[in-house]
């Protein structure tokens, strides 16, 4: 659906990194983890197009400002990475907002009872939230964060008080163990046969480093992709990845927005990257 | 209280409920926007453009961002006629609004049987002729900006269907004007104009285009101005109805198209940021009209001062 929308909150939880949270219409209590927002400056041309954000959160609050008494939210995080985030980032309680929302296909939780690993890194963080919320109502789940710094490392607090069990790796060491958050969750994944699932957001070398894990180790998969897009709803094409079976001649481009943003890893064709 | 303007427009006989059509590349098929806007509230749909074979189009990064526009190479990725009569048409069906397909052809007689596949549905009220895409290097730049081979292939395409032709039009031309008078020459009941511009972006840091075609076509607010130039211009040269497009974000961007000549105009890349685009430019021509005392957008058609 798309809707108008007012700023509540808008902070910077790491330097360079924001979380904003904003009004929304009670039905965006139905999106799923996983799926995701566009965002709109109201009225500006430059930056023309909406950002997409996952969404990291959403719930309703007691308020006498509305009909109900109550309001509904959603919250993003995201990263100042250019001109449409630069202006996110300035945005303060009040200011309005275009959303629409919730777009794409969110996360299948699988199977209670079976474990669930999370692994993330930067903003990727921002849906496995989420979808951390809902799993841990059923099942034992634990996250692998990951990022360049301790800076990119976020909101693992919010993750703990989940009652997730987190494991942290940084390129400097700055935070949990030094290297990469894959090799971390190769070595806990060598110790630990039960049955699990994965659940896969963050930076493109991250994800195909857990698609190879996934493979080797025959584990259920699923990973969320990123991607520049226009529309939002499957008209631009300009989100697509290749499918499984995609070439030139049986093409087979999936779009990240509408066929995504999330995907088993056997779905995606992961060597032509 | 004044009484409802009349928005209908005649496109090459197809009777649009107002001038504000979709354009090809931007409204998927149809089906895409049908829980944002009333697609019984807008003049026509136009199809993403139509070849004869699936198509896989090009490789991604397929689109940036520029001030006031956006650069796409996406490479006619289409599913092909046969699946769009058997996976599109059948909800197009249940819209009661003209769909114009848009078609594409790697070779002249790829054009031929083409119009003469679509020339055999019922249900597609007009044929819009794609001579014009940026980012593919086979054949179509060629018919787009050669007179002579823009005449040849729109001539095979009237030869091989009696539905309205429409010819989409290149701006990447020394002479818009030649190139409009060639196609209607060879059959072409109406143009529409402009496609995007060719153009590029660079990142600086990595030394390297964004798109991975190198070159894509500008759409956005950015191309407005060049795009009203040259409806006015072939408004003046040719008596075909003319479909105006290139940046048209709201209701006074239309009727200004509509005052440089046209008879309807196509709404792009504002489908991408606001999927009601469409329909609230056409609710806002209307607001217009009722408030400056203009019975009938017919009579704004070319009606600039100048």
């Amino acid at each position: 659906m798309q809707f108008k929308s007012q700023v509540i909150s808008n902070v910077e939880v790491s330097p360079g990194y924001y979380r904003m949270r904003m009004t929304a219409p009670p039905a965006v209590l139905d999106a799923r983890p996983g799926q995701f927002v566009m965002v709109r400056v109201n009225g500006a041309i430059d930056p023309l197009l909406r950002r997409p954000f996952g969404i990291y959160d959403l719930g309703a609050f007691a308020t006498p400002y509305t009909d109900c008494g109550r309001q509904t939210f959603l919250e993003i995080l995201y990263r100042v990475v250019g001109k449409g985030t630069a202006m996110l980032a300035d945005l303060h309680q009040g200011d309005h907002l275009e959303i629409l929302a919730p777009l794409g296909n969110g996360f299948d939780l699988g199977p209670a009872g079976e474990d669930k690993v999370l692994v993330g890194g930067g903003v990727g963080l921002a849906p496995l939230y989420f979808l951390a919320r809902e799993l841990v109502k059923t099942a034992k789940v634990r996250l692998f964060a990951g990022g360049r710094t301790k800076e990119d490392v976020l909101c693992i607090t919010e993750f703990e008080r989940l009652g997730v069990e987190t494991y942290v790796a940084t390129d400097d060491g700055t935070l949990g163990d030094q290297g990469l958050v894959t090799e971390v969750l190769t070595r806990y994944l060598a110790d630990d046969s039960g049955s699990k699932q994965l659940f896969a957001c963050g930076p493109m070398p991250m994800l195909q480093a857990v698609a190879r894990i996934a493979a080797a180790q025959r584990i259920p998969c699923q990973v969320s992709l990123e991607a520049y897009m226009a529309c939002g709803m499957g008209a631009c094409l300009g989100c697509v990845v290749p499918g499984k079976h995609h070439s030139a001649e049986t093409p087979d481009y999936r779009c990240v927005c509408k066929d995504g943003p999330v995907f088993g890893y056997h779905e995606l064709q992961w060597e032509v990257r | 209280m004044a009484t409802k303007p009349n928005m209908s427009v005649d496109i090459a006989g197809i009777k649009l409920r107002n001038p504000v059509m979709t354009a090809s590349g931007t409204f998927g098929y149809g089906r895409e926007f049908a829980d944002y806007l009333d697609l019984e509230r807008i003049g026509a749909m136009i199809t993403k453009g139509l070849s004869l074979k699936p198509k896989a189009g090009n490789p991604t990064p397929r689109i940036v961002e520029t001030p006031g526009g956006m650069l796409n190479a996406i490479g006619l990725q289409n599913v092909g006629i046969d699946a769009f009569i058997e996976e599109k048409l059948p909800f197009l069906r249940t819209v009661d609004t003209p769909v114009i397909v848009n078609l594409y052809g790697n070779s002249l007689e790829e054009y031929g049987e083409l119009a003469e596949r679509i020339d055999a549905i019922p249900e597609v009220a007009g044929i819009e002729v794609n001579i014009s895409c940026p980012n593919v290097k086979q054949g179509g730049i060629v018919f787009g900006t050669d007179p002579a081979a823009a005449y040849e292939v729109v001539k095979l395409v009237r030869d091989s269907t009696i539905k309205p032709l429409i010819v989409k039009l290149s701006p990447n031309v020394t002479d818009i004007v030649a190139m409009a008078r060639a196609c209607v020459d060879a059959g072409a009941e109406a143009l529409s104009l402009i496609n995007t511009l060719t153009g590029m972006a660079i990142d600086l840091a990595k030394r390297r285009p964004i798109l991975a075609n190198v070159t894509g076509g500008l759409s956005g607010p950015a191309i407005k101005p060049v795009a009203l130039r040259m409806v006015w211009q072939v408004s003046k040269a040719v008596d075909v109805p003319l479909i105006g497009i290139g940046g048209i974000m709201n209701a006074t961007d239309a009727l200004e198209f509509i005052l440089a000549g046209a008879t309807a105009v196509q709404v792009g890349t504002a489908n991408f940021l606001n999927p009601s685009a469409a329909q609230e430019i056409a609710e806002g021509m209307e607001l217009w009209l009722v408030e400056n005392g203009v019975a009938d957008v017919n009579e704004l058609i070319g009606s600039l001062r100048a």
